[in-house]
């Protein structure tokens, strides 16, 4: 069982009271795009065996999205963080290292 | 058939109104304590005080109690109040259910039906959990340390009202008493 902590209502809530919403941080292409950046956007994603980044929703509580970065194998979970913001934030980013020097994912390390 | 060991009653007469509005807005906050003489409860907490009360919903939701006499009334001061701000108030009272658990094995009833933490540790009686009760959407908050109160979408009520006699059944004590 994965237990996620909403960062709106500080809470721990598992896996069944959270709903997943895919990989985070896509950047959305729209009309004007070429058709290798639609593609993009439409179908390719991350699926890595280890580190990963995540959006989440507080389904069954304040029904807030928010961002979880965890490994895909250990189910360790690094942090959880605020929907509005285009990159994981620094702390995130330092807890990661802490625990996987030198990891990279897409354009972030 | 014996007695449950915790007692369940849905309860009429005690209206809900949603409020949507940032609750860290300080003219947000005294706009409602203006309304309705209470402050903006704590995150995931409640203030309540018999049929009137405070609950904590999201940082942008906050659940307005008051017994159904003074349903239109509250409804009116907090559009009032709140009208030059970012803010959206809703009677909900008809959409909902509000059924009352009572008994000293509170806490284990609803252990049985909410991925919540139910100890004392990690829920204090101030809480106020928004959850899932078996398969439907429920919130649920402390009248005092035996008196819960649950409320639920009318259109499950029934549904709640069944599984909350199950578990309160004599007979299906978590701990011998
Ligand atoms: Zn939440």
């Amino acid at each position: 069982m994965l237990t996620l902590d909403c960062p709106y209502c500080g809470l721990a809530k598992d896996e069944t009271e959270l709903s997943y919403g895919g990989e985070a941080h896509l950047k959305r292409h729209g009309p004007g795009s070429s058709a290798a950046e639609m593609e993009e956007y439409l179908f390719t994603r991350e699926n890595p065996k280890g580190l990963h980044f995540e959006r989440w929703r507080c389904s069954a509580g304040c029904g807030k999205w928010f961002h979880a970065a965890r490994c895909t194998v250990t189910m360790e979970v690094f942090g959880t963080y605020a929907a509005q913001t285009f990159e994981p934030p620094a702390e995130i980013k330092k807890a990661i290292t802490a625990k996987r020097p030198g990891w990279t994912w897409r354009n972030f390390q | 058939m014996s007695e449950p060991y915790v007692s369940v009653a849905r309860l009429d007469g005690i209206a809900m109104i949603t409020v949507r509005a940032d609750l860290a807005d300080k003219a947000v906050v005294k706009a409602v304590k203006t309304s309705t003489g209470m402050t903006v409860p704590a995150t995931a907490s409640a203030l309540m005080d018999g049929d009137s009360g405070l609950g904590w919903m999201s940082p942008d939701e906050l659940l307005v109690v008051c017994p159904e006499t003074e349903r239109a009334a509250t409804v009116d001061g907090l559009t009032a109040n709140l009208s030059k701000s970012h803010a959206l108030v809703v009677d909900v009272s008809d959409a909902r259910a509000v059924f009352e658990l009572k008994g000293a094995a509170v806490r284990d009833v609803l252990a049985k039906l909410v991925p919540t933490d139910t100890h004392t540790d990690a829920l204090p009686q101030n809480a106020l959990r928004r959850t899932r009760f078996g398969q439907v959407a429920g919130a649920f908050w402390f009248q005092d340390a035996t008196t819960v109160r649950i409320v639920c979408f009318r259109s499950v009520a029934d549904y709640m009202h069944r599984m909350l006699d199950q578990s309160t059944a004599a007979g299906s004590e978590v701990f011998a008493t």
